[in-house]
């Protein structure tokens, strides 16, 4: 049966092994991930009473805290500068890769209804819960500016760092929130144990200590860590000082690639079975 | 021109079940780890491993021409739902093929996407894009979507405080603007008041006519009629006939026609309401070799149902509707003592006196707590089952007692008539 050229065509059949990423897919469906990322934006700041605040203060408290214990009482070295600044840097990569991780893993089993509804490339659903957070560090990116400015310091040219900083903090999120969000389908009790887990975590990765303070013979598998490169990336970006090291940047680097790559891969070879299970 | 806009071929859908009665599709990881050891040592004795087949879907082919208006209707657990999650992808197959000529959109609910927090225009633009809408075209749109519905003033009021007609409107609104070639739509009319459901039909038949093609499933058997001119029959994942609309119903009613069938499976059955899933039917039969009642008989049917959680009390809930899918009347029991998680248990119930006309009746069934005086909550509701006929009274004499059928479905009970005299006679 002859068929005009400008009609499109789907094929629809089974899949074997690996499906192609399908990026150009997820382009053409932008629109459901803008709206989706809208939707839980304004969901977010609508709900909670104090709204846009919580999201001022929480970074803001969690700093001045860590700044009265770790830097006023237990007086942990801060590469010189202010720890509040310093800790701050550390705080906001923590809090874009935590958000990012709890957001996008949760992401499918809360999108169950739509997932058994209606189809576009369940992909989606992670990186709207991804970008949202991205909305999170952009206001403690301006709280970051403005206690930089209170301090009259000024990273400089150290500033043209964030993007590649930023980049590799999302590459591990995403990569990781996408294997959590397709490993939570499957398994439902992983959402009870993320919160501790990324709680021991946060502790484990020099967030309100420095990397210089781990004792040589340990920094070795200390770096292993990947979160360990982008948090004193984050104090490099803004601070100009860090304890980053050539092996840091290599094992976080190659982790980052390592780990969207895989999430990526695992979550298009899992996700056929997402409307099954769900 | 005759052209072709689904060309389904050889199309199979399986389900792999795990051998957990009733259980739920996912485990825990904890499960999977300490179950573990058991499987390995289940394998290393060369015992199969406890997972079932299912095929919902099987060798399924069929052809539909561009313009045409396709109903597909069969039993529950037919295949129906499974047929239209694989043409809109939600889905993959698991042999077969199917080929679509042209933008395809479904509707398979009411409301796709809505969030009760948002306003009722972030939701329009919300379920616009997931159905599969451009943001212009939605815009473009948008006074038509608004107008249909008629939700003018609360445009910018959140959803959550919208009545659930209100809701339903809105949702169906956004859903009949959709403009793709083919749509896919699944018993979308089931819900809303009659004037509206009137709306939503007259609305899916300027679709029909306005030359898209439209494959429409229902069980109500007076919208397939109307609205479509030929229909596909599903019975267990098969094509059971391919025609026109009137003989396909006449197959289908066949199919379904009380007396063949007294025991339905519904382990596995899709929902078509999605209950709180503490407690899952896993089937329903009649205690008799046929599913006739006489008028004024006992009705009574056995539930074996699973708990997949502690349930405290728990009470049956039905509805009877014609073979037209109209319903009839509904009918609550007291709740009744729960069931401890796992537990499975036969429930054996009654309507006593089943007052109702001649005729072919089905039955929606519901487990839950709570009535409608009291609120209630169900875990878990299957519709489209335990077919059953009346047949009709023999009256004293042996005659067959006469029902027109305009007279409704309900036989009342008899109704009491007293003679008061206000004048009476002069004597002459």
């Amino acid at each position: 049966m002859p068929v005009p050229q400008s009609i499109p065509t789907l094929r629809i059949r089974p899949r074997h092994g690996l499906a192609a990423l399908n990026l150009l897919e997820v382009w053409a469906y932008r629109d459901v991930l803008w709206m989706l990322t809208l939707r839980d934006i304004k969901l977010r700041y609508r709900q909670t009473a104090l709204g846009v605040i919580w999201v001022i203060l929480q970074p803001l408290l969690a700093g001045l805290l860590f700044a009265l214990i770790f830097g006023r009482f237990a007086k942990l070295p801060s590469e010189g500068q202010p720890y509040l600044l310093f800790v701050f840097a550390g705080i906001m990569g923590w809090n874009l890769f935590n958000g990012i991780i709890q957001r996008a893993g949760n992401s499918l089993v809360a999108e169950s209804k739509l997932i058994t509804k209606v189809y576009f490339p369940r992909l989606i659903i992670p990186l709207a819960g991804a970008l949202s957070a991205l909305v999170d560090f952009a206001v403690t990116l301006v709280l970051m500016a403005i206690l930089l400015a209170i301090h009259g310091t000024w990273p400089g040219a150290w500033l043209a760092l964030l993007p590649v900083v930023l980049a590799v903090n999302l590459a591990l999120a995403v990569g990781l929130g996408l294997w959590i969000s397709a490993l939570n389908v499957r398994y439902r009790d992983f959402m009870y144990a993320l919160p501790f887990l990324l709680q021991v975590w946060m502790y484990a990765s020099p967030v309100v200590y420095g990397l210089s303070l781990v004792p040589e013979r340990w920094q070795g598998w200390f770096i292993l860590n990947p979160m360990c490169g982008v948090l004193e990336g984050f104090r490099q970006t803004f601070l100009g000082a860090s304890g980053l090291t050539i092996p840091a940047i290599v094992t976080t680097l190659s982790a980052a690639v390592l780990t969207l790559t895989s999430g990526a891969v695992y979550f298009r070879f899992v996700e056929q079975e997402f409307a099954e299970r769900l | 021109m005759d052209e072709i806009a689904i060309r389904v071929e050889g199309l199979g859908k399986r389900f792999r079940l795990r051998h957990q009665n009733g259980g739920p599709r996912y485990r825990t990881l904890r499960e999977e780890l300490l179950s573990a050891p058991r499987q390995l040592l289940a394998r290393l004795r060369q015992k199969r491993s406890t997972q079932e087949e299912f095929w919902a879907l099987q060798d399924v082919s069929f052809e539909v021409k561009r313009g045409e208006v396709l109903g597909i209707i069969g039993r529950n657990g037919a295949g129906k739902s499974t047929l239209l999650k694989v043409l809109s992808r939600i889905m993959d197959p698991s042999t077969g093929e199917a080929t679509v000529y042209g933008r395809i959109g479904s509707l398979l609910e009411v409301g796709t996407g809505f969030h009760p927090e948002l306003t009722g225009r972030e939701n329009i633009y919300l379920s616009g894009a997931l159905l599969g809408m451009k943001r212009d075209e939605v815009r473009r749109r948008f006074d038509e979507i608004v107008e249909f519905a008629g939700v003018e003033k609360f445009l910018d009021t959140a959803c959550k405080h919208y009545s659930s007609g209100m809701y339903t409107r809105l949702g169906f609104a956004v859903a009949a603007h959709l403009d793709t070639e083919i749509l896919l739509v699944d018993e979308v009319l089931a819900v809303g008041d009659v004037e509206f459901q009137q709306k939503c039909l007259a609305k899916m038949n300027a679709v029909a006519k306005g030359g898209r093609t439209v494959l429409f499933v229902s069980h109500n058997m007076s919208a397939v009629l109307q609205l479509t001119s030929a229909a596909l029959v599903l019975d267990k994942g098969l094509v059971a006939f391919r025609g026109a609309t009137s003989r396909a119903v006449a197959v289908y009613s066949d199919a379904a026609s009380p007396g063949s069938t007294t025991h339905y499976d519904v382990e596995h059955a899709s929902r078509r309401y999605a209950g709180s899933n503490a407690a899952r039917f896993l089937s329903l039969s009649f205690d008799r070799p046929d599913a006739l009642f006489r008028f004024g008989e006992d009705f009574h049917f056995r539930v074996r149902i699973c708990a997949l959680e502690d349930v405290g009390q728990l009470r049956i809930s039905m509805t009877i509707l014609t073979q037209e899918g109209t319903p009839v009347g509904s009918c609550f029991s007291a709740d009744g003592d729960g069931l401890r998680a796992s537990e499975v248990a036969d429930i054996v119930v009654t309507l006593p006196n089943l007052r109702l006309a001649p005729g072919r009746y089905s039955c929606g069934v519901a487990i839950g707590k709570g009535n409608n005086r009291t609120g209630h909550v169900d875990y878990d509701v299957v519709c489209d089952v335990l077919a059953f006929e009346v047949t009709p009274e023999t009256g004293a004499a042996g005659t067959v007692a006469a029902w027109p059928r305009g007279w409704g479905s309900v036989v009342f009970p008899e109704l009491i008539h007293q003679t008061q005299l206000v004048k009476q006679e002069v004597a002459q």
